[in-house]
């Protein structure tokens, strides 16, 4: 504790040349809190505010309802397997962008990056295009009686690509900082492919991969644009839970459109907590890693270095 | 075990790292592979290890053909000069990996792995740091991890990467110490990487001394400090003065300086060079039996064991003598003052003729 108050303390003098005057110090934070209130919790309290206008009666109906349920199902249906399938496609395209050399690697960098570039609106509009009735692949799937435009499969392949940067991207820098010594060390030290990845590879990433699938699930979750144009709109059947808002509202029933709405923003809030919670973790491991300790004097190779009594 | 080196030829695009390079390492030897950034030394090392794969020739292991066995099944114990250690596992989890990632057949137990670990922490004096991160331990520590790590497989060689390269003048020194004294105990067959020529002569049995690719001179350190069979060893361990010069009809005529070198009894001249360590020469007042040069004083440093001087030759070339405090102080010279300088050795290297 001693250390601790000595520490800020030392903190708190120090740079005091580079401290604004106390006026000033105010009225910067408030203008960022003001606009923090105006912009993210006002509207997030009338997302509350809205759903419980009529009581919690009429809240829970709104999201009981069969529309309703079967729109929260499609939701998880997506991300479970939008989450999953772009968590295997980014570790396999960072591990092979940060460890190995090989031709056409900053094409495909590029091309990673490449939903993140086109609206969402386009991005269902090529579905559409490839997999539609009047598109390049329609007739053969019409002849063979698969449905993916306006289906399930549909929503589901708009919504791995509109998600499948975020896991590489975090994962990309990560795996390049940590070099492929560690690989290599476990490689001499008779550790095959598949136990060098499960051993070193991940543990090593495993809070950036852990990032980047909260960030990929909240978009899969949240996504609109691209959804919409693929989605077809057919009530209890593809409808995700941002579509199903969006139909409420324009049936100008805003009590429930709200109480769906605040479902999805308390996902969003959740997967914010979670986020919080593994940058929280991770800056104090960052903190460890950066404490370079002295090297013990000359002692640190006597015997003398180890503590007395042990 | 022995290793074996044949015609060994490793290039990194246009780059070649390693131009047909054979070696033997005895059985027991520490041996020191020392040279400048890009003379290929980590290459080769890495080549040995099975990390990388030789472009042309062999590598034997006890006379066996290793050179297309995986480093997984060469037997290696591998030391990285940023020490690799795996940065999310305990210094313990660290040591016991090599053992842990058996198949099951060959598995030690738990039992005997905790106990072959704490004994290898025991031998590298860390046993009390065994349940730290990597990350709390300093370079020497870190650099111990590595060790106990690569020894923990029992490798039948191990290999060291420029292990001190990171460290601070002072761990190094003391490190470098202790590895040498841990090599005649447990007497394992080891090549260590340094670029460091005063760190190879203090701890290695044998030194090999490498140059863009290639091995210049493979000896004990005292031979190849003695006794450099090339002008670049010369200069790479430790100062060196250069006269530049020819020779003749059996006479070296090397600027100021002129000697027999009844090597070369020939008319014909040819370019030479004469190297001389600022240690081999000595300055007086008098010429005394004469075989030198006057110079006069610019300059003397005697903050240090040794005082260095430095001297200009009639014809402006810089000399460099270091000399000893007491004599220095017997001898009492000023600056601008003319001595007399003489070479205790000279080795004369002639410019081979071109084809």
């Amino acid at each position: 504790m001693a250390a601790a108050i000595s520490l800020n303390q030392r903190r708190s003098s120090g740079p005091r040349n580079l401290t604004e005057p106390f006026a000033v110090r105010v009225v910067l934070t408030a203008v960022a809190l003001v606009y923090l209130a105006l912009f993210l919790l006002v509207p997030l309290a009338a997302v509350f505010g809205q759903a419980f206008q009529k009581g919690w009666g009429a809240y829970v109906e709104a999201i009981r309802e069969p529309i309703a349920l079967a729109a929260f199902r499609l939701t998880l249906l997506t991300a479970a397997i939008a989450v999953p399938l772009n968590m295997v496609f980014g570790l396999v395209a960072a591990w092979a962008i940060a460890k190995f050399d090989f031709p056409g690697k900053s094409a495909l960098i590029t091309l990673i990056d490449l939903p993140f570039a086109v609206s969402p609106v386009i991005s269902g509009m090529i579905f559409i295009l490839l997999f539609g009735r009047l598109g390049y692949l329609g007739p053969w799937l019409g002849a063979h009686d698969v449905r993916i435009v306006f289906a399930v499969p549909g929503l589901v392949l708009a919504t791995v690509f509109v998600t499948f940067p975020f896991v590489a991207r975090e994962l990309i820098p990560v795996m390049e900082s940590g070099g492929t010594e560690e690989e290599e060390a476990a490689r001499v030290l008779g550790a095959g492919g598949w136990t060098i990845f499960r051993r070193v590879t991940l543990p090593s990433v495993k809070w950036g991969l852990l990032y980047g699938v909260i960030l990929c699930n909240a978009r899969a979750m949240g996504e609109f644009g691209a959804v919409s144009v693929v989605s077809g709109h057919v009530r209890g059947k593809t409808n995700t839970l941002p579509l199903h808002v969006e139909i409420l509202y324009n049936e100008y029933n805003f009590q429930a459109a709200f109480a769906v709405a605040s479902l999805l923003t308390f996902l969003a809030l959740v997967t914010l907590v979670a986020k919080s919670l593994i940058e929280w973790r991770t800056e104090g491991r960052r903190d460890v890693h950066d404490e370079e300790q002295e090297p013990a004097s000359l002692g640190a190779v006597a015997a003398s270095e180890r503590p007395s009594g042990q | 075990m022995s290793i074996e080196v044949k015609n060994v030829s490793k290039s990194f695009g246009a780059f070649t790292a390693v131009n047909d390079v054979s070696l033997e390492f005895p059985g027991g030897e520490l041996v020191a592979l020392l040279g400048p950034s890009g003379s290929g030394k980590t290459s080769l090392l890495r080549i040995i290890a099975g990390l990388e794969r030789a472009d042309r020739g062999q590598v034997l292991f006890d006379g066996e053909d290793a050179t297309r066995r995986d480093v997984r099944h060469r037997g290696v114990g591998f030391v990285f000069q940023h020490y690799a250690l795996f940065r999310h596992m305990s210094v313990f989890e660290n040591v016991a990996f090599g053992l842990k990632v058996r198949p099951r057949g060959t598995r030690p137990t738990e039992a005997a792995i905790r106990e072959k670990v704490m004994e290898l922490l025991k031998l590298v004096q860390l046993d009390w740091l065994a349940n730290r991160r990597p990350t709390e331990l300093s370079g020497g520590q870190r650099q111990r991890v590595a060790l106990a790590r690569a020894l923990a497989v029992e490798p039948r060689v191990l290999l060291l990467d420029e292990p001190f390269g990171s460290l601070d003048a002072k761990v190094r020194q003391e490190l470098r110490r202790w590895l040498r004294r841990l090599h005649d105990e447990i007497r394992l067959t080891s090549i260590f990487v340094t670029h460091d020529q005063e760190e190879a002569l203090e701890v290695a049995d044998r030194v090999v001394v490498m140059n863009q690719g290639r091995v210049e001179q493979v000896g004990t350190p005292q031979e190849v400090f003695d006794h450099p069979s090339t002008p670049f060893v010369m200069g790479f361990l430790g100062n060196v003065n250069i006269f530049h010069g020819r020779v003749e009809s059996g006479q070296a005529l090397l600027g100021p300086l002129a000697l027999d070198y009844p090597d070369h009894p020939q008319a014909e001249s040819r370019a030479a060079a004469g190297y001389t360590r600022p240690h081999e020469l000595e300055v007086d007042r008098a010429e005394g039996d004469g075989g030198g040069f006057w110079a006069t004083l610019r300059y003397a440093n005697t903050a240090g064991a040794v005082v260095k001087l430095e001297l200009a030759a009639a014809d402006g070339k810089m000399v460099q003598v270091d000399t000893t405090r007491a004599l220095f102080e017997s001898l009492q010279p000023s600056v601008g003052e003319r001595l007399y300088i003489r070479p205790r050795q000279v080795r004369i290297f002639v410019t081979p003729t071109a084809g």
